[in-house]
């Protein structure tokens, strides 16, 4: 399996068929077990779609049955002889744009559903937005129940001209498709002779990712200080970007102090590179003090260009909580392996996706976004419910201080916290965790 | 249906990376895999004051127990074991039990509801559903509060049932231990949100994104130790319908007509074992037991009794707080 591992979401308005077209995937690829298929077969008599519903593979909660219609990301498996795939299957409601974010996030290909009778859809357009704006690159326009406007190519080429401009800058593979009768999925239709390009599944194994996070230079957030006896220490973590071999001079963000990696170690021995994305743990040369939250990068600034050091910068955030955004609250924002408390700009309501500035209590060590999708996101946690409201993707960074922001005494900078927090569980917290990052 | 064209197991190499001159360095999709588990229980570790892996001695047990070794080393894993002991697990899963937990030298904790098996519940008494109520699902919320358990690992994938296949990787549970499927967390990038309200606590899967034939793969990689009970040989049974019954628990009594067979079998997966059924089978290596996994096409939960009882019984049990 040369080709390793492929993540796709899938996107669509609802009731373009997107849940068939997954089940159809997996059914004809044949990832489907038999006793599914029969589980399915029983729960298609009592309602009206067809011999095999395919849609009830993927529907997994008794609500969405009973609904038909998908509420949740659900995370579909299969492989074939070329690949494996993991497959994010998000709903098309509108309300629930936050889980498309979720799908999108981890996603190295988007296949965007789109009925062939109704064409690009306000709901297409945004999920396209918001595929592009997570940063994917590869797109399938995949238009769907084309056995309903009798696979006329016209029909097809207008839909593929309207989606030109929504995902300009992208690779977009467009397929004329029927998921019910498995037109373009699996193998190429007689159906749309005007159709020359790879089917669905075809595509997907041969797909050439992008995204080589191996090349950028080295990004090392580290999770944990590994001291199991007083002669050995360790960081341990996940590389999420570049490589690292022994002898490799590193720099510890945000303190900025040096040291060189003198092993990388692993249960299966010690390794002569390590990179992204193997989970290790590397020992230093010199005992420099680091811990859970600190970024090791590269310290010749010729292996890559550094990441920013700060306390505010500009993000697009999407938010995800029916509480709205309040410019007047403190946020948990969780940046790599650090959180912190933030405070962002303006307020944004559930499903808004916009530019925001934020401004954290202590210094991240960030990238931009489109420079490296983990040292360049966070999640924003509601201290009061502890729900995960928004996702950021970092655009630049701010450096430009005014009186405005000067930095508060800490005294003032308490008082402040408990002003705006929403009720005194809130008051509490924010301010116990002031303390503990003001103590640590 | 014997043949099956596409599906393919991953490739069964020892090397970690594949070196491509015309790509750089590149993880095969099983150390992929193994590299974002590791991730997800360092995380917890970081996370959780408390938090305790969930033993239950099959196949998805091993291989969660061999990423806490990684994860930690050179380190000891930095977390007890529980194990939920029905009483009626078979016995070669208990001396497993015992000998995994000296061998990687983890703390075992066992907590059986004791109040039910006095009661004298089992299946065939109080049906199914009560029976795991009590014995797993009610015996699990008793054990994680007992322990005062802040976050439990568990090896549950979502390619094995369709409400897992919804399931978070740091999945919420309330305070009395339930999971609320509208109320689950996005879960973008790698970032996992850890907090907790008060009485909250969490459940974590770090496995969610391995498939059943990931999981034997890394097992024939790795070398994983397994009970012996996964390999085929010559056992005696009972044969009713498409299950064979294990004659082992005193209260599985033959139906008139049956009486015991020797019949070459398996278990796909292990379960108590008046409710887990043996299958037919020829595969005593786990290459083997791959090539009838990918040939069979009948998923490995087809014969675990209790996923059948009701409609969307999984996510009935999840809701109460099941595993």
């Amino acid at each position: 399996m040369s080709g390793g591992l492929l993540r796709i979401c899938t996107a669509g308005s609802v009731d373009d068929g997107k849940s068939t077209l997954i089940g159809r995937l997996l059914y004809d690829s044949q990832s489907v077990y038999e006793d599914q298929v029969h589980s399915v077969a029983k729960a298609s008599k009592n309602r009206n779609a067809g011999p095999i519903d395919f849609s009830l593979f993927t529907d997994g909660l008794r609500a969405e049955r009973e609904q038909g219609i998908t509420i949740d990301v659900a995370y579909r498996y299969f492989a074939t002889a070329r690949r494996k795939f993991i497959l994010a299957d998000t709903p098309g409601h509108e309300q629930y744009t936050r889980n498309m974010a979720t799908g999108a996030s981890t996603a190295d290909v988007a296949i965007l559903l789109v009925d062939a009778r109704n064409g690009v859809r306000t709901q297409s357009k945004r999920h396209a937005r918001i595929a592009r704006l997570l940063g994917i690159t590869d797109f399938v326009l995949a238009i769907n129940k084309m056995d309903l406007v009798d696979y006329e190519r016209d029909v097809f080429d207008k839909i593929q001209d309207d989606f030109g401009d929504l995902l300009t800058g992208a690779s977009v593979h467009a397929i004329p498709m029927s998921a019910l009768h498995g037109d373009n999925v699996i193998t190429r239709s007689d159906r749309t002779p005007y159709f020359n390009g790879l089917p669905l599944l075809e595509y997907l194994e041969t797909v050439k990712v992008h995204r080589d996070a191996t090349s950028g230079p080295l990004r090392f957030p580290v999770q944990l200080v590994v001291r199991p006896d007083d002669v050995f220490r360790g960081y341990a973590g996940q590389i999420v970007a570049g490589t690292v071999r022994p002898g490799d001079r590193v720099t510890a963000w945000p303190s900025g102090r040096s040291a060189r990696v003198k092993r990388i170690v692993t249960y299966d021995g010690d390794v002569a590179v390590g990179f992204a994305p193997m989970s290790v743990t590397l020992t230093l040369d010199d005992e420099i003090d680091i811990s859970r939250g600190d970024l090791l990068t590269p310290f010749d600034s010729a292996q890559g260009q550094p990441p920013s050091v700060g306390q505010r910068f500009e993000a697009e955030v999407v938010w995800m909580d029916e509480r709205p955004l309040d410019p007047a609250r403190v946020y948990l924002l969780k940046h790599g392996t650090r959180t912190v408390t933030a405070e962002i700009n303006h307020g944004l309501v559930l499903n808004q996706i916009s530019t925001v500035q934020v401004t954290t209590a202590r210094p991240l060590v960030f990238d931009r976004y489109r420079e490296n999708r983990s040292t360049g996101s966070f999640i924003l946690v509601d201290p009061g419910t502890q729900f995960t409201c928004g996702a950021g993707m970092i655009t630049e960074p701010l450096h430009a201080h005014t009186a405005h922001d000067a930095p508060l005494s800490v005294a003032e900078r308490l008082a402040h916290l408990a002003r705006r927090a929403g009720s005194d569980e809130e008051a509490a917290e924010a301010i116990r965790q002031a303390l503990e990052e003001l103590l640590t | 249906m014997a043949t099956t064209g596409r599906l393919e197991a991953a490739p069964t190499c020892m090397a970690i990376a594949t070196v491509e001159p015309s790509f750089a360095l590149r993880l095969d999709h099983l150390r992929a895999l193994e590299a974002e588990s590791i991730h997800i229980l360092r995380e917890v570790v970081a996370e959780f004051e408390r938090p305790v892996m969930l033993y239950s001695i099959g196949k998805d047990s091993s291989v969660l127990l061999r990423l806490a070794q990684k994860a930690f080393y050179p380190g000891p894993i930095p977390f007890p074991l529980l194990h939920i002991d029905t009483t009626y697990k078979f016995r070669e899963m208990i001396q497993f039990r015992d000998e995994m937990a000296k061998a990687v030298g983890a703390r075992l904790i066992v907590h059986t509801n004791q109040e039910a098996i006095a009661d004298g519940t089992q299946p065939f008494k109080v049906g199914t559903q009560r029976c795991c109520g009590l014995l797993k699902t009610k015996a699990l919320l008793d054990g994680l509060s007992a322990g005062n358990f802040d976050a439990a690992i568990g090896g549950a994938r979502r390619d094995e049932e369709r409400s897992r296949a919804k399931e978070r990787i740091f999945s919420i549970r309330d305070p009395n231990g339930q999971w609320d499927p509208k109320r689950q967390r996005p879960e973008l990038w790698t970032l996992l949100n850890a907090k907790l309200r008060p009485g909250e606590s969490i459940r974590v899967f770090p496995l969610s994104n391995w498939t059943e034939i990931d999981v034997w793969n890394y097992i024939h990689v790795e070398n994983i130790p397994i009970v012996p009970m996964y390999y085929a040989r010559e056992r005696e049974v009972i044969v009713r319908g498409n299950s064979l019954i294990v004659q082992e628990q005193p209260f599985v009594v033959t139906m008139p007509g049956e009486k015991p067979q020797v019949v070459k079998c398996r278990m796909r997966s292990l379960g108590c074992s008046p409710c887990t059924g043996a299958i037919r089978s020829d595969a005593d290596t786990i290459p083997k037991i791959i090539d009838e996994l990918i040939a069979t096409r009948q998923s490995e939960r087809q014969l675990r009794i209790i996923d059948h009882d009701q409609d969307g019984s999984m996510e009935l049990k999840k809701r109460e707080g099941y595993f």
